[in-house]
């Protein structure tokens, strides 16, 4: 027998004592974004539909949308959509087989995290 | 059997079941969108806050609601993509089928409330 100990060995990833990469982190963070936008998105076709149903609807809707919790909602959306984005991007630019070396996938992660940041606040100044 | 070929034996039996179709079309909407977004952001973000009647004004012009209604269509299609491809990650046998046909249909039934909602303000 080679392995007489079949079934009882540590396995792997030990996710207790398990660092986490800057670009698995990032990879996660890419799904999470993308289907919590979901949220928004349904909020935002809400809004469109009550704007064409009625005035008084559209009040509902609008008010909800720019309270503090839309705010809150949309603001969130807002980075997740450029973090998403971006990190779209970089899918993109692997998908030509370039980048993909840990160095610069890490150097594309922290752009892709302080981009999504800056052009979060641009678009609020815009805005 | 010696009358199939290699290929037409392989065909299928990944698994993904199916050729690189899915991938592509995430490509296709994921460029797109990162057209759409922006001027869709920029457009919405601007006249959120605004009155009923401007609202209305600003969605009976082409260009902001034909960004709305392209963004809504491509926005869910991309989304169905993607989450069908979260559900097979991590949900396996019927209740994947299950749930991929709920996404289905709330992803179309989303962008179709969408698109007839920003058709009704346009015209």
């Amino acid at each position: 027998m080679a392995d007489v100990n079949r079934g009882n060995r540590p396995l792997s990833p030990h996710l207790s004592i398990y660092r986490p990469q800057l670009t698995s982190m990032t990879s996660i963070l890419t799904r999470i974004t993308g289907n919590a936008m979901l949220l928004a998105a349904l909020l935002i076709v809400w809004w469109f539909l009550a704007a064409a149903t009625s005035e008084s609807y559209f009040a509902v809707a609008n008010g909800f949308l720019t309270s503090w919790f839309g705010d809150l909602v949309l603001f969130l959306s807002l980075w997740g959509m450029w973090y998403h984005t971006l990190a779209g991007v970089r899918h993109l630019i692997w998908d030509n087989a370039i980048g993909l070396e840990i160095n610069t996938a890490e150097k594309m992660g922290y752009a892709v995290i302080g981009g999504s940041i800056l052009l979060t606040l641009i678009t609020v100044i815009i805005i | 059997m010696a009358f199939l070929t290699d290929r037409k034996r392989a065909t299928g039996m990944g698994s993904a079941k199916s050729g690189t179709h899915h991938f592509w079309s995430m490509k296709v909407s994921s460029v797109a969108l990162l057209f759409l977004l922006p001027m869709f952001i920029f457009t919405f973000g601007g006249i959120l806050g605004s009155n009923y009647a401007e609202v209305m004004t600003y969605f009976g012009r082409p260009f902001p609601a034909i960004v709305a209604a392209l963004t809504i269509l491509v926005g869910f299609k991309h989304f169905n993509d993607g989450a069908q491809v979260l559900i097979e990650d991590y949900v396996h046998g019927l209740m994947q089928k299950v749930l991929i046909i709920l996404l289905t249909c709330l992803s179309y039934g989303a962008a179709a409330v969408g698109i007839f909602a920003i058709a009704k303000l346009a015209l």
